[in-house]
C-alpha cells in the first residue's frame, strides 16, 4: 500500500504552499487593521483607552497561538456559533499578529523624536494631523524592517492553522505521510518549501533594518 | 441558543492542569538552559576566525529561524524514528526546542558581542587582563547584560511555544486541555482556564527573569539603570 511521491503529491503540496501565502496575507491584512488600531489606542490620550488596548497585548502575547486557534475552533461551536476551519485560523491569527504589531508599531510611533510633536504642536495642528502628517508617516519608516521580520513569524505561524485541519503546507505534508510513510523525505521537502518563503523576507528585513540605520544617523538630530 | 458557561466540571481536573503546567516548565527550563548555552556557543562560532565554522553557524541560525517549529519537531520525532532510535514524545519535545531555541539565542547573543566596542576590548589588554578575563568580564557578562531582556523575552516565547509540543503527544498543558476537553465537552471553557495559567506562567517567569537579573547583573541593581 506504500506508494512513491509523485507529481500528484507535489502538485498538492504546491496548493497547501499556496494556502500558506494565502492565509499569511489575510492574516497580515487582518492582523494589520488590529495593530494599526491597538497601537493608536496605546498612545491615545484617554488613559482607559490606553489600560484597554494595554490589557489585549498582554492576554494575547501570554498565551500560545495554539491555544487561541483550539479556543476559536473547538470552543465557540458548543456555544452555539459554526466555525469553519478557514475562519477559526484567519480570526485566530488576526488576534495574534494584531497584537503583536499593535506593540511593534506602537515602539515605531514612540520612537519619533519628542521634538517632532511639539514642532507639530507649535504649529497649531490638531492632534489628528499631527499623528497623520508628521507622526506616522516617520514611523512608518521606522516600523518597516522589524514589520517585514515579523511576516516571517507570520508565516511560519500559519502552520498551526494544521491543528484545526486547515489544510496548507503543514497539513498536506501530513496527509501525503499519512498514504506514504515516508516522513522524514516529506518533512524535509515541507521545510524546504517555508525556507524558501521565509528566508527572503528575513533577508529583506535585514537589508532594510542596515539602510534604515545609516539614514537615521543622518537624520538625528543632535 | 443561550450562552451558558460551566467551569466547575473543568475546574474540577486542576491536578491535570497542574501535572501539564509543570511539564510545560519543565520543558521550557531545559530548553532554556541547554538551547541558551547552545546559542551562546554559536553566537561565538559566528565571529570565529575560521570560516568554516561561521558558516556552519549561519547555516544553523538560518535553517532554524526559516522554518516552522512544528515542522522541525516533525522531523525530529518522526526521523529519529526512521533512524531506529526510540525516544518519548519529551525527549523528543524537549530536544526540538532546545535546537529551536539556540538559534534565536545565538542571534540575539551575536548583537550584543557585536556591541561590544573594540577599544573596551584594547583597554582591558592594556590592563593586562588574561584572554580568558577579558572574554568573561569585558565581552561575554556585558553582552549578556545588554540583550538580557530581548533574551528573556525570547524565553518566555518558548515557553509558550511548547504547546506546539501537544502535536507529538507530549502530555504539556495544551495536550491536557485536549484530553479535558474531549473528557468534558466544555472546550471553550478549557481552553479560556489554559489560557490564562498560560498568562499567569509568563508572568511569572517575567519576574524569576527580573530578578534573576538583579542577581546576575549587580551593576543594573546598583545604578538602577540599563546599561
Amino acid at each position: 500500500m506504500n506508494g512513491s511521491l509523485n507529481a500528484n503529491h507535489l502538485l498538492f503540496l504546491g496548493q497547501g504552499a499556496l494556502w500558506t501565502v494565502g492565509l499569511s496575507l489575510i492574516a497580515l491584512i487582518g492582523g494589520g487593521a488590529v495593530g494599526f488600531l491597538v497601537a493608536l489606542c496605546r498612545v491615545s490620550g484617554v488613559r482607559a483607552v490606553r489600560v484597554a488596548s494595554s490589557a489585549y497585548v498582554q492576554l494575547i502575547q501570554g498565551t500560545p497561538l495554539l491555544v487561541i486557534m483550539f479556543l476559536t475552533f473547538f470552543g465557540l461551536p458548543p456555544l452555539g456559533f459554526s466555525v469553519s476551519p478557514l475562519a477559526a485560523a484567519g480570526a485566530s491569527l488576526t488576534i495574534y499578529v494584531g497584537a503583536y504589531l499593535g506593540e511593534i508599531w506602537r515602539g515605531a510611533i514612540q520612537s519619533v523624536p519628542r521634538p517632532q510633536w511639539e514642532a507639530a504642536e507649535g504649529l497649531a495642528l490638531s492632534r489628528t494631523q499631527r499623528m497623520a502628517k508628521v507622526i506616522l508617516p516617520q514611523a512608518v519608516r521606522i516600523a518597516t524592517p522589524p514589520t517585514v521580520g515579523f511576516m516571517v513569524q507570520i508565516v511560519k505561524n500559519t502552520s498551526l492553522a494544521s491543528v484545526v485541519g486547515f489544510v496548507e503546507l503543514a497539513r498536506a505534508g501530513q496527509i501525503i505521510n499519512n498514504s506514504l510513510f515516508e516522513p522524514f523525505l516529506i518533512y524535509a521537502i515541507v521545510a524546504v518549501v517555508y525556507f524558501a518563503l521565509c528566508f527572503p523576507l528575513s533577508r529583506l528585513s535585514q537589508r532594510l533594518e542596515r539602510r534604515g540605520a545609516r539614514g537615521r544617523t543622518t537624520l538625528m538630530p543632535a | 441558543m443561550a450562552l451558558t458557561l460551566d467551569f466547575s466540571a473543568v475546574l474540577e481536573r486542576w491536578p491535570s492542569f497542574l501535572d501539564g503546567a509543570l511539564l510545560t516548565l519543565e520543558l521550557a527550563g531545559i530548553a532554556t538552559v541547554v538551547g541558551g548555552a547552545l546559542g551562546g556557543v554559536a553566537a561565538i562560532g559566528r565571529r570565529s576566525r575560521h570560516a568554516a565554522l561561521r558558516r556552519l553557524c549561519e547555516v544553523y541560525v538560518e535553517a532554524i529561524r526559516n522554518t516552522p517549529l512544528l515542522v522541525q519537531i516533525f522531523l525530529v520525532y518522526f526521523g529519529l524514528a526512521s533512524l531506529g532510535f526510540k525516544f518519548s514524545a519529551v525527549t523528543v519535545a524537549a530536544l526540538a526546542l532546545t535546537i529551536n531555541v539556540g538559534a534565536y539565542t545565538t542571534e540575539i547573543v551575536r548583537a550584543g558581542l557585536d556591541a561590544i566596542p573594540r577599544g573596551q576590548i584594547e583597554a582591558a589588554e592594556g590592563l593586562a587582563l588574561s584572554r580568558a578575563q577579558i572574554y568573561r568580564h569585558v565581552v561575554l557578562l556585558p553582552a549578556i547584560e545588554r540583550v538580557y531582556p530581548a533574551l528573556t523575552s525570547q524565553f518566555v516565547l518558548l515557553m509558550l511555544a511548547s504547546s506546539v509540543t501537544s502535536q507529538i503527544s507530549a502530555e504539556e498543558l495544551t495536550a491536557v486541555a485536549n484530553y479535558i476537553q474531549s473528557d468534558t465537552y466544555r472546550a471553550f471553557e478549557t481552553y479560556i482556564v489554559v489560557a490564562l495559567v498560560y498568562v499567569a506562567l509568563s508572568f511569572l517567569m517575567r519576574a524569576g527573569f527580573w530578578t534573576l537579573g538583579l542577581v546576575l547583573f549587580p551593576r543594573r541593581r546598583r545604578l538602577g539603570t540599563p546599561l
